[in-house]
């Protein structure tokens, strides 16, 4: 562990230091920043600041960490989704004074994390079948609200298809009733846990076990898809969020932040899949990165169905930085280089820019954002 | 005490009188009138401490009472016919996990083509799911079975169907007896949970389980239902001690003594089937009946009991498996293999026809003669049938069958479509 | 038993008549089953209802094929169905109608019936109610016509289902036809059917 070039005097406690998570993770490179700033370090946007002042840390890097999701489960090495879960859970055992019941959809998460006889749940929960999460949350919070328990909160969780897909009509309905659930959705853009077959959130032209890189058109088609968050919002729930595992102290505002309401809240995470993305499980944090600052993964939140806050790109990059990353994208450059596809990806990802609003006036890091902490990721006001 | 009441808002007293907590449904004919009678008991505060949740689908209403059950919460639902099966996967997954909670289950059959009146497709299409089911000869029993489901359900940690017939019952105005809440207070213990999403002693539930386990976890689940099979005439016995009533219990037997022919049947044909067989044994026939009131588990030996050793069986079924023959003859088959009795099915009331006491009493009069086909369908009109597969025969292209038939029977003539 | 079939129109109230005769057979010490026969709820359509009353538990739940009593709520119905099937020449048929039974459109129909009733049946609820809802007025009809039914049992039944001016109107209007029906025919003799031990108002 290395503090040496960190910008802010480390003062934490030796506890947090001690109990913090074990990371394989290579030293992080974000563009912006003209020297390699080392894992456990302030001035990172990744990890959790332990060396910061005790309010400015995240959740992960304290000593009451609860490892809601702890050690032993079967992920994948570099698993987006199980450092998200683990995220997620974490902020909002923290929020609620360690009172959190979850449901769990069929899917990567529910199989790796509950190999019988053995769980990785520290907290009370249920998996039901597939399609149901957001009703069995729905469920539980009514049992809860019967029991006049409103001590005890319900998050239900699913992968993208568990959500978009086949989830999609429990999920409308929980949050049409406004049930007190917030809903989390761990988006690696296609069917992972049943050999990476395409769902409604895969993108175009990505390569999956059921849109081959073959043919005319190879990968996903283009024109197809749904953005399930504008679609959250369409319901004027109180709370809606994106996120991503590249950035843990705004994932950590935005699930505490959705603990302050009552009612139904969605926060869609991306956690890219070394998998199903054909990635390096080094790499899982850097593309969720630039998925971000490609503008490819718009970050904001709204309530009440209006765009409160996004998180601003801070040095924006070109969307070929991020595909060169995923072989799903491999045949947009082997055996000859796709410009007219990459373009369009890339005119996706400036549309999603514009609408927005993720450049700042000069579109470039705002220095000053790290040393904030958490409240430096509220991110600039839209309009 | 006695009241002229529909059966669909009998039953929601006596749901109402169990103490609730979650009430979650969908709405599908003719399961409607009861959920909406609960629904207003809770608007208007009859029925209190008590969430009433009006879902998107069936499939959002079972899992909801899956996850409401899993946290402790007496819970309970109502479906029929095609909300059964759109609920299918999680009606099996709260059996699988071993779920108390109670779903009334008006039943009718289902499409296609699509018919929304009385018969047992939907109820059989979830016999293996690992629900217990009672089937309600009236509407007493109805009300009764819904007291001793919700006593049974958290005994044995086990989700309970409670079937009555669609409209037939549902819809039907008698005089019924709801028991008052000081009986049912008494009668049913607080719900004591085997297992409780509790942040204070987490849990993980519905974990993957794979062939080293599977068969053991699914064996329990059979044995839990043959330990029903033990506590449902218990919770019978216990009932009537308190209401002075006779109701659920395994199968029940009337007038079946030494009968040359027994006649079997579930549900409110069986009432039928009595007036039947007072008729024919004023005509000196010997005859009797007997009711099978829980389907699941099915009583293998309490039947073969009750039956004893006539001549010949009548089984009267609402359903049937096509391709195959009444699902309930199978089962009563088993149950009586190694006597020496022949057996006679009756597949009548498919599709809401009424199961006449003309057509039952002219068919029983057969089979006590040993005239009768081993497979009956109830007042079929052969003609229609025959014509349709001549078209059939005739023609690549012959159209909807459906469609063809309600034409030959004039049902949809161009002249009548005009006068409605 | 007695078995009653009652036809109408999706709209005029048929099923809550089979109900409420029930309700007052109930109340008068019998035993007694209502429901509706169902398919097309749409207004308008034709629907039919049935009630039997018994002395002791009824257990069979078929619809009535061979009614004691009909109760046609709509004539306009003679023409579009076959509202007398099983209709023996015994039964009591009671005919919502201003027109005199000789009148064609009804004649026809109901040859070789003995027991014929034309009442006015929609001008008498338009009196008390402003509007022609002749359901629970033809109840006041078949009591009279039947004797195994107190008035005093239908003013209950109908006020435990309709309060305050509605429910007294209605029994208003029931009272007037009882009355029509008494003052205008020559009745059968009255049915008699023992009663249940703890009836209420036996």
């Amino acid at each position: 562990m290395t503090k040496g070039q960190a910008p802010t005097p480390y003062s934490g406690s030796r506890e947090d230091i001690v109990t913090g998570q074990e990371s394989k993770q290579e030293p992080q490179q974000t563009p912006s920043t003209p020297r390699q700033v080392k894992f456990y370090q302030t001035g990172s946007f990744a990890v959790g600041g332990r060396l910061l002042d005790a309010p400015e840390r995240t959740v992960q890097s304290g000593i009451k960490r609860t490892n809601s999701l702890t050690l032993g489960h079967r992920a994948c090495q570099g698993c987006g989704e199980a450092l998200g879960a683990r995220y997620a859970l974490d902020a909002a055992m923290r929020a609620t004074e360690n009172k959190i019941v979850a449901a769990n959809a069929t899917g990567c998460l529910e199989v790796f994390t509950t190999p019988y006889p053995e769980t990785s749940w520290q907290i009370p929960w249920i998996h039901s079948v597939f399609g149901n999460a957001a009703a069995v949350g729905s469920g539980i919070a009514a049992a809860l609200r019967a029991k006049g328990r409103d001590d005890i909160r319900v998050v239900a969780q699913a992968g993208d298809g568990g959500t978009v897909d086949i989830g999609i009509g429990c999920l409308s309905g929980m949050f049409e009733r406004n049930d007190d659930v917030l809903f989390i959705c761990y988006d690696n853009e296609a069917y992972m846990n049943t050999g990476v077959q395409r769902s409604g959130s895969t993108p175009p032209a990505a390569r999956t076990a059921t849109t081959e890189a073959i043919g005319r058109q190879p990968g996903n088609q283009w024109g197809q898809g749904k953005k399930m968050p504008l679609i959250a919002m369409a319901h004027e729930i109180p709370y809606v969020a994106t996120a991503t595992v590249a950035e843990l102290h705004d994932l950590e505002y935005k699930i505490e932040k959705a603990m302050s309401f009552r009612g139904a809240r969605y926060v869609h995470i991306l956690v890219p899949c070394p998998l199903g993305w054909g990635s390096e499980p080094a790499n899982t944090i850097k593309i969720a990165r630039l998925a971000k600052e490609t503008g490819i993964f718009p970050v904001f939140e709204a309530e009440y169905g209006e765009v409160t806050g996004v998180s601003k790109i801070r040095s924006k990059v070109p969307v070929e930085e991020y595909l060169l990353l995923q072989k799903r994208y491999a045949h947009l450059f082997r055996p000859s280089r796709q410009d007219e596809v990459i373009n369009k990806i890339q005119e996706e990802a400036d549309r999603n820019v514009r609408r927005f609003g993720l450049l700042g006036e000069d579109g470039m890091v705002q220095p000053s954002d790290t040393d904030k902490g958490i409240s430096a990721h509220l991110g600039g006001k839209v309009g | 005490m006695l009241e002229q009441l529909e059966g669909s808002k009998a039953v929601a007293r006596a749901v109402a009188m169990c103490r609730p907590e979650v009430i979650c449904a969908y709405p599908i004919s003719p399961q409607t009138h009861i959920v909406e009678a609960l629904g207003a008991m809770v608007k208007d505060t009859t029925l209190e401490h008590c969430e009433f949740i009006n879902v998107e689908s069936e499939f959002g209403a079972m899992s909801v009472l899956i996850g409401a059950s899993a946290t402790g919460a007496r819970s309970y639902t109502a479906t029929s016919s095609q909300g059964l099966l759109f609920m299918t996967e999680a009606v099996y997954n709260a059996a699988g996990l071993g779920l108390p909670m109670v779903m009334t289950l008006a039943n009718r059959a289902i499409g296609a083509p699509i018919n929304i009146w009385n018969d047992y497709s939907d109820a059989m299409a979830v016999r293996d799911s690992g629900w217990i089911q009672l089937f309600a000869e009236s509407n007493q029993a109805a009300v009764d079975l819904h007291i001793q489901a919700f006593h049974l359900s958290e005994e044995i940690s086990l989700p309970v169907m409670v079937c009555m017939d669609g409209y037939v019952l549902t819809h039907a105005i008698e005089p019924l007896d709801v028991p008052d809440q000081e009986l049912v207070d008494k009668y049913l213990p607080p719900f004591i949970p085997r297992q409780l999403l509790d942040p204070e002693d987490p849990v993980s539930i519905g974990a993957m389980v794979g062939p080293d386990a599977f068969t053991e976890v699914r064996y329990l689940a059979h044995a839990k239902q043959l330990k029903a099979l033990q506590k449902i005439p218990e919770i019978s016995t216990e009932f009537e001690r308190l209401s002075g009533r006779k109701s659920g219990g395994l199968v029940r037997t009337y007038r079946a003594e030494e009968a040359d022919t027994i006649v079997i049947g579930m549900g409110s044909v069986v009432g039928a089937i009595e007036d039947a067989v007072d008729d024919l044994r004023d005509s000196g026939i010997s005859i009797g009946a007997i009711s099978i009131t829980t389907f699941r588990p099915f009583p293998l030996d309490a039947l073969r009991e009750a039956v004893g050793n006539p001549k010949r069986v009548v089984i009267v079924d609402r359903a049937f498996s096509v391709g195959m023959g009444s699902i309930l003859a199978t089962d009563v088959a088993l149950a009586l293999a190694h006597n020496d009795i022949r057996l006679y099915t009756v597949v009548a009331g498919l599709g809401g026809r009424a199961v006449t006491g003309i057509s039952l009493k002219q068919c029983l009069s057969k089979a006590v003669k040993d005239d009768l086909e081993k497979l009956t369908f109830l007042d079929l009109d052969v003609d229609v049938v025959e014509r349709e597969l001549t078209r059939m025969e005739q023609s690549k292209r012959s159209g909807p069958s459906a469609e063809n038939i309600l034409r030959d029977l004039g049902t949809t003539t161009p002249e009548t479509e005009g006068q409605l | 038993m007695f078995q009653v079939r009652i036809h109408g129109r999706g709209g005029q109230g048929v099923v809550t008549s089979s109900e409420l005769l029930s309700v007052a057979a109930f109340l008068d010490g019998y035993w007694a089953q209502a429901f509706p026969s169902f398919g097309s709820e749409r207004m308008g359509a034709p629907v039919t209802a049935y009630c039997r009353i018994d002395s002791h538990e009824i257990r069979t739940h078929e619809p009535i094929s061979i009614p004691d009593a009909l109760i046609i709520q709509d004539a306009t119905l003679v023409h579009q169905m076959d509202i007398f099937s099983g209709v023996s020449q015994n039964a009591l048929v009671v005919i919502n109608t201003p027109h005199s039974l000789d009148d064609p459109s009804i004649a026809a129909y109901i040859d070789g019936l003995e027991k014929v009733f034309n009442v006015p049946a929609s001008e008498i609820a338009r009196k008390h109610l402003g509007k022609p809802i002749p359901n629970l007025v033809l109840l006041g009809g078949l009591v009279a016509l039947t004797g195994i039914i107190t008035l005093k049992s239908l003013h209950e039944a109908i006020l435990k289902r309709f309060t305050g001016d509605t429910g007294e109107n209605n029994y208003a209007a029931a009272e007037e036809l009882f009355d029509y029906v008494q003052n205008t025919f020559e009745l059968p003799p009255p049915l008699s059917m023992p009663r249940r031990a703890e009836a209420i108002h036996a």
